[in-house]
């Protein structure tokens, strides 16, 4: 890797050539968010007021801006939103036939569709995201959920988990900040579909397209109560865990959350599927196809800042061509466009929060202490807002911190391995087992190398496909049960 | 042959393919349903049962990378180890759970008839839970149940075979590997099966059966860091939910005892599975 240190210099010459290709901005406006000054709590159908009057504010990640005022739903609201949910539940939902609670997905997914501009440029605000991963990742994956769940509701016998299966109940869902929208339809979709009626607790920092989600529920018509919506804190998601109304708890979060909800749900009768951290491989073999498998790698670990649970943010390079991949990821990282969100240019937007950024830093630092070569992005950073540039670390050891723990932002460590089997090893020496890739344009070596990866997905040739017939989730430590696909009923059904 | 003094044997821990006594050297007495002395059975440690994690995480790769109908002939094979000593577990049965001799026969031959329904299920697993998903793009995408790894079971203390069996065979012939905790009060018919499995091609280690005291044994089983599920059918209501919560430490699969009789499902073979997808592109 010592060529790394003259290329980087070719890089820097290259760069200051392409410096006279600036693309002009192309912003998207933010008229269409049509934003509320401040939103209220959706509880059995109505937008209410928090039954303490606590608010936080959302704001803008990319310009530190105040976007709306958020009602912090403390335990009487989650109690008061759980009463709705089994009420509709035991009154509405659980009478509702599947074909006419289809036909209400439907409608939802429809409406998702019709307002996916507005539903996209409030996501790249409340978020940090570039526009160009909501507009064509995250708004049409969520209303693909809801369109691909609907066809299920009234099929669920054919499912393969018998005849007539059954809902669970009242579920509680607890989603993360990084695909806020998607996630959400993620949790509602199967769960309305199986029969339940759902308690939704947004993140914190990303309520406001769960919120305008609200708003759409009450467009389709959706009976009161079947979906609520409870913002707030850390503490609003453990009044939710806690409540013994909830007869099941989907999470999507960290391993540390993660773990202490499965402790907490260990003493009741509440079913559970967690969806948890990961530190995604991206194995390359010397015979990849080399251009895919550049944009693959930047697109595993660049792709919405890196807020990713399955990102590929290690990289396992096969020895034999590992200088020369490091030479061309390098080279391209420096061309990646950072900077506003809004701009339907930027490949990299806004750390979604201070916290966050704080924590990448941290383990950026620990990977250059621990003696890793680290290679950023020149890129010039706005002023105001989270951000963070780019990078690379070659050197980068096993027990390096940065290969072992979850760093969640735009940080790729690199590794090497002479053989197929210390591919494996390497893949597989960690806790973690959500998602790894494989570059290879030899068939029967990537299927090989698929058999032996401990992760619920691996994409070859590929990475960070999502899909709602395609079964997402982790294996170990990266949690349990599945999202998407046949698999995802039965995180919702009585099995 | 009736003033002949009876050989009896000495019945002992099954780990990494070898019958071990404790390596704490320790044995507790096992008596019959009525009180009469059996045997003094190894009570098992936490060492050895750490000692079993290490020989299960070895075995299960190589169980896994068995033929799907290779794990089946292993499985079946078992059952006809066990048809071919019913006699011996009939007696055990009917000493261990003070049933008649009827009873005890109908209890074992339903245990074996398990054995082959779950031997017939390797190489059917994958093509019931898994399929292909018919995603937006060009890929070719699948998805197929994997083994969860290695898995602990605390068998049912009451069922000593039948029980034994329904818990153990299951995450087998999803491909895990297995340490049991056998019942505590009536191990000798696990300890039986785990003698047959020696002639049935298991590969070492993939099935590990630990006798001795539940209390002592199962929080270890549940904290284990290397355990990637475990079953509490063996366990009452409470103690169930100390042994999830410890579970919990590291992200591990627990089923819960069950309420309903569940005698055609495949709840346990779901139980500890996997399910993995893979994307491939298709291109010319």
């Amino acid at each position: 890797m010592n060529s790394v240190g003259t290329d980087m210099t070719e890089n820097n010459l290259a760069n200051s050539k392409l410096g006279s290709l600036q693309y002009d901005p192309a912003p998207e406006s933010a008229a269409i968010a049509k934003l509320k000054s401040s939103y209220g709590l959706f509880i059995n159908g109505k937008f209410t007021d928090p039954s303490k009057h606590e608010q936080f504010e959302t704001i803008n990640p990319a310009t530190e801006k105040r976007l709306a005022t958020i009602s912090q739903g403390s335990t009487s609201d989650i109690d008061k939103a759980v009463k709705a949910a089994r009420k509709a539940y035991d009154n509405v939902w659980s009478k509702t036939t599947g074909a006419e609670r289809a036909k209400y997905l439907y409608r939802i997914a429809r409406i998702i569709q019709e307002r996916s501009r507005e539903l996209a440029v409030v996501e790249t605000l409340d978020n940090g995201k570039p526009i160009r991963e909501s507009r064509d990742v995250d708004i049409p994956l969520a209303a693909a959920h809801f369109f691909y769940y609907a066809g299920w509701a009234d099929k669920l016998e054919h499912a393969g988990f018998g005849n007539a299966p059954k809902p669970i109940g009242v579920a509680g869902q607890i989603i993360p900040w990084n695909f806020p929208l998607m996630m959400a339809a993620w949790k509602l979709a199967p769960a309305l579909a199986a029969g339940n009626t759902c308690v939704l607790k947004p993140a914190e920092t990303t309520p406001l397209s769960a919120l305008l989600l609200g708003e759409i529920l009450q467009q389709a018509g959706l009976p009161d109560g079947v979906v609520n919506i409870v913002t707030g804190d850390g503490a609003t998601g453990s009044a939710l865990v806690d409540h013994p109304g909830v007869d099941k708890i989907a999470f999507t979060g960290s391993t540390g959350v993660g773990r202490l909800i499965q402790q907490r749900v260990a003493t009741s009768h509440k079913r559970l599927t967690l969806e948890l951290g990961g530190k995604g491989a991206n194995i390359v073999y010397e015979d990849a196809p080399i251009d895919e498998m550049i944009e693959g790698i930047i697109d595993g670990i660049f792709f919405n800042q890196g807020h990713v649970c399955c990102a590929g943010s290690r990289l396992l390079v096969q020895e034999s061509i590992a200088d020369d991949v490091l030479r061309r990821l390098v080279r391209r990282v420096e061309q990646l466009r950072v900077g506003d969100p809004m701009d339907k240019n930027t490949d990299i937007g806004a750390i979604n929060s201070a916290d966050q950024l704080k924590r990448i830093k941290e383990l950026v630092a620990y990977g250059e202490q621990e003696g890793a070569t680290r290679y950023t992005s020149s890129c010039e950073l706005p002023k105001k807002g989270f951000w963070f540039a780019p990078t690379v670390f070659a050197d980068v050891s096993q027990s390096h911190r940065i290969a072992r723990e979850e760093i969640f932002g735009p940080v790729l460590s690199v590794l090497t391995f002479r053989t197929p089997e210390e591919a494996i090893t390497k893949a597989n020496n960690t806790n973690y087992g959500l998602a790894c890739g494989v570059w290879s344009e030899k068939g029967s070596r990537t299927l090989w190398t698929a058999e032996r990866l401990r992760a619920g997905v691996v994409w070859a040739n590929t990475y960070n496909k999502f899909d709602p017939t395609s079964p997402f989730g982790g294996t170990r430590e990266s949690g349990f049960g599945r999202e998407g696909g046949k698999h995802g009923l039965e995180a919702y059904l009585n099995v | 042959m009736s003033d002949r003094l009876e050989v009896r044997k000495t019945y002992k821990l099954l780990i990494n393919g070898a019958f071990p006594r404790s390596e704490s050297g320790r044995s507790y007495e096992v008596t019959s349903a009525k009180g009469e002395f059996l045997a003094n059975a190894a009570q098992g440690s936490r060492k050895d049962l750490r000692d079993a994690v290490v020989a299960a995480r070895a075995a299960q790769a190589k169980w896994w990378s068995l033929s799907a109908y290779n794990r089946g002939q292993v499985i079946y094979r078992l059952a006809e180890m066990a048809e071919s000593r019913s006699d011996e577990l009939v007696e055990f049965v009917k000493l261990s759970e003070g049933v008649n001799s009827e009873k005890a026969k109908a209890s074992v031959a339903k245990a074996i008839d398990r054995i082959v329904w779950y031997a017939g299920w390797t190489d059917k697993i994958s093509q019931v839970l898994g399929g292909a998903n018919p995603v937006s793009g060009p890929f070719y995408n699948f998805s197929v149940p994997k083994p969860s790894g290695v898995i602990g079971v605390i068998t049912p203390q009451d069922s000593s075979l039948e029980g034994f069996v329904e818990c153990v065979i299951a995450p087998l012939a999803a491909g895990n590997s297995v340490i049991a905790l056998a019942s505590e009060k009536r191990p000798i018919p696990a300890v039986l099966l785990g003698e047959m499995t020696e002639t049935s091609d298991f590969p070492a280690g993939v099935l590990n059966i630990i006798t001795g005291i539940t209390s002592e044994l199962a929080p270890e089983l549940a904290s284990h860091e290397d355990i990637d599920g475990i079953d509490l059918e063996g366990v009452s209501a409470s103690f169930a939910d100390e042994l999830a919560f410890r579970a919990a430490g590291s992200i591990k699969r627990v089923l819960r005892p069950s309420k309903k009789n569940q005698k055609n499902s495949i709840h346990r073979l779901r139980a500890f599975v996997e399910t993995s997808t893979v994307w491939h592109t298709i291109g010319q």
